[in-house]
């Protein structure tokens, strides 16, 4: 009987075999899909309890865990959520993450490759693994200031600010109103995170969850004059070139025409450039839009930035500029109407753009990544998005903007002492809704350290008292002296 | 001419060993793994060692001394490994328990515990009672007899409880129990007393098919009864992983004991028909084979099969750590799903290594029926470590998606105790056929002088 008892020996092998077998493809090589996969409450719930990597901005920290005394161990806690929720972000241990939690999640939760041996130790020394920290490029001071000209307008103000340093893309200060406080969304209390996401995600008229300076597009008026200009000077014009002024241009193939704000001439019928851009003169840049045609204007708002996305640290939406377009619809796109839509980040890149020599840079959040134990992992690395203007049409382009400030539209902005560029900008939207209020500007104008966009889109003043220099300017002012005054 | 010169060396090379002191050797690494998972537990969960220790790691020590002493004195030649083997299961089996009642506030360890040292004094009777494992082919249909009343049993009203949708316990005065795990212990020995008497019939063959002597129709009598049982089983007690045990039990058992691979071809077609039949036949069935092919697809009905799946991927290669992992989402992550507890808190390493013990018993079961000198304990010895091999992968297989998930508690680490009594009983009678397969045997030449016997050396 020896025979048949050999044979079930090399079977019961094969079982066993199949089960270490069945078990290694499992533990091994689907682990990683099964780990990642959203109803994996093991994972979700040890993500939670791990000692999260700190968010800093300015040195302090914004957004960091602590202690929380019950079974999670770590309760994620924002120091500054009117300040820096728009960039931080939630991280919920039940709707997961948003924001630069989002975006530097692996380092954040330690699981990045770049933490690969502080978690081996971690391991021998059998503690739980901890997340690098993140801090992130925005000036405390510029950030304050931004949210303090929000809240100094009158009643419940929806707006943005983005402030870039134009020589390197670095977001020094980004605020975004009305915003939310990721504290409800992170606390361990169940009941209390669920009822501040049902009341956050459904139906919020006042669109709390989402950062106007990014996620949000919105006709940029007058501010796009900015990229006509630059299209104009790269193409055979100059500062001092005349272009037609007047108080109407007649749209071709319409019986609609173009009129000024306040029904104004711009200064006669032949003005230069500079005084077009100086007086925000709509039926001039509708002629010049006219007169470049829809492609070149297309062309130069692209190397702007429209109509790609350059920035994935937050989430963030495309600005548009139309790419087929009649007559009427490119004169109206000129003067940033018609279905010309930018987010205030966009703006500040255009912006930007002009201070830094025509060289538009990738915008970036994120400064710095460090270790657990503060060893810099990785630092920002600035980068040209494109050349948008040569830097004589960059310079040329800067002395019209601070025409604009010493004699136009933007005097608000203006600084003892130091040369300001700017434009303004109102967008008119529906008959019922307010126009949009806009502020563009850099300083110093001879050495830029700071390009600014500010994006009023509604609060409690009466309608014809509504420009964007009026409601827009004080605010780039205190945030440009904020940076340059540091 | 060299081998006429030394011919009692060719013919007695094996030399009988006892081995009591490996044994003991083994079972001191043995008490170190279970009570150190013991104090793992409360080292990785609440950063002490349980207060409880010596008490528990005293009762552990004791429990594993008693059965060392009792075999050796009862089963001196008995294998040395299986005794070991089984208390690192236990004592495994006892720490994941406890590591699981801390977090659900249950106690089930204690419970274990208990269970544990009652199936150690049953191991010892039966060690004691059956001193000769031969005697008991004489309760052949007596066993036969018994291992069918206690199937039944849970079929009686009254008696039988349906928990969990199969209706193989019984319940009396507060105690449950589940009778088919002694049911498994009774027809092994019933099967073996059985083919010892029939395999020469059952060996003869009859019509060459397909290149295989298949057996004479009218020898298809026993395995058409023990089929039609199986599906009894399957059919009333919705119990899908005992009816697959038996039914292999006896096909294995056939085999051994006619040499006929033919058998285990009736036997697989038998099975095949079968198992389709009540895929056909029984929702619970169908459900079973849905949960093992697409358990994604339908999250809220197959939620512990995925939950099996997330908790080995957690454990990944080297585990959480004993008391650091989730094992207690799981339901039943206590007793059927025990194997992947143990797999995310140990690891893919760790649940290897137990899989890689499951198969040291087994390889220790055949071979004592290898060297067992008589058909009825060859046939016990097999029947009882492929049983315990074929439970071990249907369980196992289960928990980790490999086959269909059918209720079987695994062997020794599972909370339950008539399955912890029962294989306490299996390993007893693998230890007395060991026992007595590697026991020198008698000497039976003729004493060379009496004179010399007598003669009393004084110092």
């Amino acid at each position: 009987m020896n025979k048949p008892i050999r044979t079930l020996a090399v079977g019961c092998f094969a079982l066993f075999a199949m089960l270490l077998i069945n078990l290694n493809y499992i533990q091994v090589f689907q682990a990683g899909d099964l780990n990642d996969d959203g109803a994996n409450k093991r994972v979700r719930d040890s993500e939670c309890s791990r000692e999260r990597g700190a968010i800093l901005a300015g040195g302090e920290p914004v957004a960091r865990s602590v202690a929380s005394g019950d079974s999670l161990k770590f309760v994620r806690r924002y120091s500054q959520p009117e300040l820096y929720t728009p960039i931080t972000g939630y991280f919920s241990c039940i709707y997961g993450t948003s924001g630069v939690e989002s975006s530097e999640n692996a380092v954040l939760s330690g699981s990045d490759e770049r933490l690969f041996v502080n978690r081996v130790i971690d391991m021998v020394g059998n503690k739980q693994p901890k997340g690098g920290s993140v801090l992130l490029t925005i000036d405390a001071n510029a950030q304050q200031a931004a949210l303090d000209g929000l809240n100094s307008l009158p009643g419940d103000t929806r707006g943005a600010v983005v402030a870039l340093n134009p020589s390197t893309g670095a977001i020094l200060a980004m605020v975004s109103k009305p915003t939310y406080d990721p504290n409800f969304l992170s606390t361990h209390d169940t009941s209390v995170a669920e009822r501040n996401w049902e009341r956050l995600t459904t139906d919020d008229p006042m669109k709390k969850m989402t950062n106007r300076a990014t996620q949000e597009i919105y006709p940029p008026g007058s501010t796009f004059k900015l990229v006509v200009a630059a299209a104009a000077l790269s193409n055979g014009y100059n500062p001092d070139s005349t272009v037609k002024g007047g108080t109407t241009l007649d749209l071709p193939q319409s019986s609609d025409t173009l009129t000024n704000e306040g029904g104004s001439d711009c200064g006669g019928n032949e003005i230069t450039l500079t005084q077009a851009l100086a007086v925000s003169c709509n039926v001039s840049f509708g002629d010049l839009g006219l007169k470049l045609g829809a492609q070149t204007l297309l062309d130069q708002a692209e190397k702007f930035g429209f109509n790609e996305d350059y920035f994935d640290q937050l989430s963030s939406a495309e600005s548009t500029f139309p790419s087929e377009m009649d007559e009427p619809q490119t004169a109206l796109s000129s003067i940033g109407q018609f279905e010309v839509a930018a987010s205030p980040l966009q703006m500040a890149m255009v912006t930007a753009g002009i201070a830094h020599d025509g060289a538009v840079m990738r915008p970036y959040v994120v400064q710095e990544v460090r270790s657990p134990g503060l060893d810099v992992l990785d630092e920002a690395d600035p980068e040209v998005l494109h050349q948008a203007i040569s830097g004589s049409v960059a310079d040329d382009l800067t002395q019209m903007m601070v025409e604009v400030v010493e004699t136009g539209t933007a005097d608000e902005v203006q600084m003892p002492g130091i040369s300001v560029a700017g434009k303004t900008g109102t967008a008119n939207t529906t008959e019922e809704k307010s126009p949009y209020a806009w502020m563009v500007s850099f300083a110093p104008a001879d050495n830029p350290q700071v390009a600014v966009a500010v994006f009023i889109e509604q609060t409690d003043i009466a309608r014809p008292d509504i420009s964007g220099g009026g409601l827009a300017g004080p605010i780039a002012k205190s945030v440009m002296q904020a940076v340059i005054n540091r | 001419m060299s081998s006429l010169s030394a011919p009692s060396r060719l013919v007695s090379a094996f030399v009988p060993r006892k081995r009591r002191g490996a044994e003991l050797f083994l079972l001191v690494l043995a008490l170190i793994i279970g009570v150190g998972a013991y104090a793992l537990v409360g080292l990785g969960r609440d950063g002490v060692i349980p207060t409880d220790i010596f008490e528990y790691g005293g009762g552990l020590v004791v429990l594993a001394i008693v059965c060392h002493v009792v075999v050796r004195l009862v089963a001196p030649y008995a294998d040395p490994v299986i005794l070991p083997a089984v208390v690192a299961l236990n004592g495994l089996g006892l720490a994941m328990i406890r590591r699981l009642d801390l977090a659900s506030n249950t106690s089930f360890a204690s419970q274990q515990l208990v269970w544990g040292a009652l199936s150690i004094a049953v191991f010892v009777a039966t060690l004691l009672v059956v001193r000769d494992h031969r005697r008991l082919q004489a309760y052949t249909y007596t066993m036969g007899f018994v291992g069918v009343v206690l199937l039944m049993l849970p079929l009686v009203p009254g008696l039988g409880v349906n928990i969990n949708g199969a209706r193989i316990w019984i319940r009396l005065g507060g105690l449950s129990f589940q009778p088919g795990e002694i049911a498994k212990l009774c027809l092994a020995i019933f099967f073996a007393g059985y083919l010892v008497l029939k395999r020469d019939a059952l060996a003869l063959a009859g019509k060459r098919f397909l290149g295989i002597d298949l057996p004479r129709g009218r020898d298809l009598g026993p395995i058409l009864a023990m089929w039609l049982i199986s599906l009894g089983v399957l059919v009333f007690q919705r119990d899908l992983g005992s009816s697959l045990l038996f039914f292999g039990l006896f096909v294995v058992l056939l085999y051994v004991a006619t040499e006929r691979p033919s058998w285990l071809f009736v036997g697989g077609a038998l099975f095949a028909g079968g198992a389709y039949f009540g895929y056909l036949a029984f929702g619970h069935v169908q459900a079973r084979v849905d949960g093992w092919l697409h358990p994604f697809e339908n999250r809220d009905s197959f939620g512990q099969i995925i939950d099996g799946q997330y908790s080995l991927a957690f454990g990944g290669i080297l585990g959480r750590g004993l008391g650091e992992g989730s094992p207690y989402l799981t339901p039943f992550a206590y007793s059927d799903f025990i194997g992947t507890s143990l797999g995310e808190e140990l690891g893919l390493t760790g649940l290897m290594a137990i899989i890689v013990v499951y198969g040291l018993i087994v390889e220790r079961g055949l071979r004592t029926s290898l060297v067992c000198r008589d058909s009825f304990g060859k046939l016990l010895a097999v029947g009882l470590s492929v049983a315990f091999a074929l439970q071990v992968f249907v369980v196992l297989g289960g928990v980790t998606k490999l086959i269909p998930l059918t209720g079987l508690t695994t062997p020794f680490l599972s909370y339950g105790g008539s399955s912890l009594i029962a294989n306490w009983i299996m390993v007893a009678l693998l230890l007395r056929v060991s026992d007595h397969a590697r026991r020198p045997p008698p000497d039976l030449t003729p004493t060379a002088s009496d004179d010399e016997t007598a003669v009393v050396k004084m110092r």
